[in-house]
């Protein structure tokens, strides 16, 4: 397992390469100036010239290419053009909020995705079944903001149970997290439960008609037991497949709730980088997020092989 | 103008003026506490110098400290100058610094650092640079003294060094201020009322300032940026936080204090709210733009520009952009109508809208039916509204209309661009500018008519340079009151570009908050949470 896990592993430098010139590329090409942002109005054109050739931006294309390459290389992500900061620095400060935002919505999508998948794949086509596929129909319909919004009026100013907006860092108490992280979290938790639960009753579908799922219920084991040992069990690969798709939804889905939510996050960090141009900052956090959804890929292959120890890479 | 930076001047308003516009200045009740604040954009540049960013100069009167203030009636006062003296010639100044002032880093203020601060502010600011044009020597006399001597008359020497906005002449050390203008500052070390906590800073998030137990304030009452500054908090954090509807929550639920600039469909709630109240810092207001680009067809040709005066109906510009009438105001000037320059000379065209005579001077201009390339910018909702009544107005007296839809980044790239419109240029834009920035000749860019160094758009008119530097060398105020007056006609009638109102921003705070001042920026000095 080790070696193919290395090899795994190796095999994403060539890819992640691959996604820094495409994105450098394509940030290349988008309209925009840093220079002319950063010149402010009443610089003249060659007040404008004079900040291009500073930040290098009036090199050719290939020679930033290669100096932003050599820099990676170096483990250096670069400097904000605005701030002055480093971007490794700027990730660093963003990255908890991130992490702790999509675990939290990831334990709270799969908490309630999966029993509730599995409860309506095992009650097939009772009200009950119904309900449940309302409820998920419901959570991929309803616009991240607009639910926000209403959590907000709901638990922040109505009841005044949890704040509007902000965030506490892990270093002020895990409670303290908890309770800024809770709304948002459950924002963006409602997509992707809504996805594991239709994910979980259609694969729960497919098992529950298959042979030894009878001869389990014929033997008189409890139905709690046969669903969750037995099929829960077998129907596992989509949903992992699932949870590891999602999970990177997720992380596109927290540049929405940060916003919402005020949350100095990593997807906020984008949508500012963007509107400004600050390419170094764009190009970093995408390389960084990129390697994240590498590894994600790579944890769910080695997740086949422990459910399904049939599976050889 | 500066890019997210006038974002928040979306609104405005002229109505409730009276009701808001009395400053709750109140003594100090109580001292300390934290005043947490939503900025109106986010703080990713510290330089005042190396950008001209609103945001950038707000956070710069929290550090850094001026050599002169503006009080709430535009008159320049003494702020790190004790006294300052002018030889009868006009040609000679003399400026002593008040004794006992320190920088951040605990080092006294001397002479050499002000007379740096200011060669710096001169190399990039419009008004600086016109000061220093005018100088034939700026240097210390001894610690706190330091000469300003002028190779010819330069009248509004003390309104260029108390300049209210950007780029304000900051003051700061020596040491720091020999930093080349084009480069951004390494460290931030001023001598004002609030230190800033580097370590603290979150673009994007936060920005933190704590007291600067050093300072030394004015006796005098504060007024604008002059007067003491009185600091009674003991640690101020911005917050940036660009969802309207989440900052409007966070004031209505107490997790904020004070919100810079709320959205003007925002106030009425905001208003019928018990806890919270509104307040107009800067009555003033803000002037809207439609600029011309004088390098293509069809605005090269003076006719066609002509006709954009004549179809100009301001109010339904402010109707389409603002939306709130009693948040706006029609202003036929082209300088601020709360200003001193103020002025109806050649604005009669402007003053009623008649597409006739718009039709008959596109005719007469000889446009050929090329399309008229309108930048329309869709995320700020004023440039947005302004945008679409120009292509209505354009259409209905004759051009034919190309509007290029981007958002306000693409926009200064683009705007920037002298190519013809074919290929990638522009010929109509819109912007906005506060009424300080519009406030005289001297500071207003759209009045400039120095072609290539002139603001987009590039207006080449001459008669508008001269009559430029006569203004800032005429000393008195009836001789520069006619200039300017002369400015207005030939600006109009050149048309550089077309005014289309005028608007102002309320504020919006938790009643626990007194003392805000009225002023172009927040200022954080006599505020107090009760």
């Amino acid at each position: 397992m080790l070696p193919q896990i290395l090899r795994r592993l190796l095999a994403t430098i060539p890819v992640m390469g691959v996604v820094a010139v495409a994105v450098f590329a394509l940030l290349h090409l988008t309209p925009g100036d840093p220079a002319v942002i950063i010149a402010g109005d009443y610089a003249t054109t060659d007040d404008i010239a004079r900040i291009r050739a500073k930040l290098g931006l009036d090199r050719p294309f290939l020679t930033q290419v290669g100096i932003w390459l050599g820099q990676i290389v170096r483990g250096d992500l670069g400097t904000s053009i605005f701030s002055g900061l480093p971007v490794s620095r700027l990730i660093g400060q963003r990255a908890e909020v991130t992490i702790l935002l999509t675990l939290y919505a990831t334990v709270l999508s799969v908490c309630l995705g999966v029993p509730l998948g599995v409860v309506a794949a095992w009650r097939q086509g009772s009200l009950l079944d119904r309900a449940i596929m309302i409820v998920a129909v419901s959570g991929f319909s309803m616009p991240v903001f607009w639910l926000g919004f209403l959590l907000v009026y709901l638990f922040a100013i109505t009841l005044a149970w949890l704040p509007v907006q902000g965030y506490a860092p892990l270093g002020s108490g895990l409670g303290a997290t908890l309770r800024h992280l809770t709304l948002p979290a459950v924002t963006l938790s409602l997509v992707y439960m809504a996805l594991i639960a239709r994910m979980t009753r259609a694969s729960m579908l497919g098992v529950l008609g298959e042979d030894y799922v009878r001869t389990a219920f014929a033997k008189g084991l409890a139905p709690r037991a046969v669903l969750v040992r037995h099929a829960l069990k077998n129907a596992s690969l989509p949903i992992v497949t699932i949870i590891g798709l999602g999970f990177a939804l997720l992380i596109g889905g927290a540049v929405v709730t940060e916003s919402v939510f005020a949350l100095p996050g990593l997807g906020r960090l984008t949508v500012d980088a963007i509107i400004r141009r600050d390419y170094p900052v764009i190009q970093g956090v995408i390389l960084v997020v990129s390697a994240v959804y590498v590894l994600i890929n790579l944890v769910v292959d080695v997740l086949y092989v422990v459910l399904d120890p049939r599976i050889r890479y | 103008m500066n890019d997210v930076t006038r974002r928040g001047f979306l609104a405005g308003g002229a109505a409730t003026a009276a009701s808001l516009a009395t400053a709750p200045y109140v003594h100090a009740q109580k001292r300390g506490g934290t005043m947490r604040f939503v900025a109106q954009a986010d703080l990713k540049i510290l330089d005042p110098v190396w950008t001209t960013a609103y945001i950038t100069r707000n956070h710069s009167y929290l550090v850094y400290d001026t050599l002169f203030g503006t009080d709430e009636q535009l008159a320049v006062k003494p702020q790190m100058v004790e006294k300052h003296t002018v030889s009868t010639d006009g040609l000679k100044w003399s400026f002593t610094l008040r004794p006992g002032l320190k920088w951040h880093d605990g080092q006294p203020v001397v002479a050499e650092d002000c007379v740096e601060s200011l060669k710096r502010w001169g190399k990039k600011d419009r008004f600086g640079r016109l000061l220093m044009a005018h100088t034939a020597k700026l240097a210390p006399v001894d610690r706190r003294t330091f000469t300003l001597e002028l190779a010819e008359r330069f009248g509004p020497v003390l309104e260029a060094l108390g300049k209210p906005s950007s780029n304000t002449p900051f003051m700061m050390p020596a040491r720091l201020a020999v930093t080349s203008a084009d480069e951004q500052l390494k460290e931030i070390v001023g001598s004002g009322p609030f230190r800033f906590v580097k370590d603290e800073w979150q673009p994007g998030n936060q920005v933190v300032y704590v007291k600067n137990p050093d300072y030394l304030p004015r006796s005098e009452a504060p007024s604008g940026s002059s007067g003491g500054k009185q600091v009674h908090l003991d640690k101020v954090i911005w917050r940036y936080i660009p969802d309207a509807a989440t900052a409007a929550a966070a004031l209505a639920a107490g997790e904020v204090d004070w919100w810079e600039i709320p959205p003007l469909d925002f106030i009425p709630r905001i208003e019928q709210n018990a806890a919270l109240a509104t307040f107009l810092p800067d009555p003033a207001g803000t002037q809207g733009w439609l600029r011309p680009n004088h390098l293509h067809p069809p605005f090269n040709n003076k006719k066609a520009r002509q006709a954009l005066v004549a179809m100009m109906d301001q109010a339904t510009y402010l109707q389409a952009a603002i939306g709130v009438p009693k948040y706006f105001r029609p202003c036929h000037s082209v300088f601020a109508c709360n200003g001193p320059y103020a002025s109806k000379v050649g604005a009669e065209g402007l003053a009623r809208q008649n597409l006739d005579r718009a039709r008959a001077l596109v005719k007469e201009s000889g446009y050929d039916g090329r399309p008229v390339t309108v930048i329309h910018v869709t995320d700020i909702s004023l440039l947005n509204g302004s945008a679409l009544v120009t292509r209505d107005l354009l259409t209905q007296i004759g051009f034919t209309v190309d509007l290029k839809t981007m958002d306000w980044s693409t926009n200064l790239a683009t705007r920037a661009r002298k190519d013809p419109p074919d290929k990638g240029g522009w010929n109509v834009l819109h912007t906005w500018w506060m009424a300080a920035d519009v406030m005289h000749p001297a500071v207003h860019f759209g009045v400039s008519g120095a072609g290539p160094g002139a603001w987009f758009g590039w207006p080449e008119i001459p008669a508008l340079e001269k009559l430029i530097t006569e203004f800032v060398r005429a000393t008195e105020p009836a001789r520069r009151k006619q200039l300017a007056d002369e400015i207005q006609k030939v600006a109009l009638d050149e048309v550089a570009y077309v005014p289309w109102g005028e608007w102002m921003s309320p504020t919006a705070f938790r009643r626990n908050v007194q003392g805000i001042l009225k002023f172009i920026a927040p200022l954080f000095w006599n505020v107090q949470i009760a």
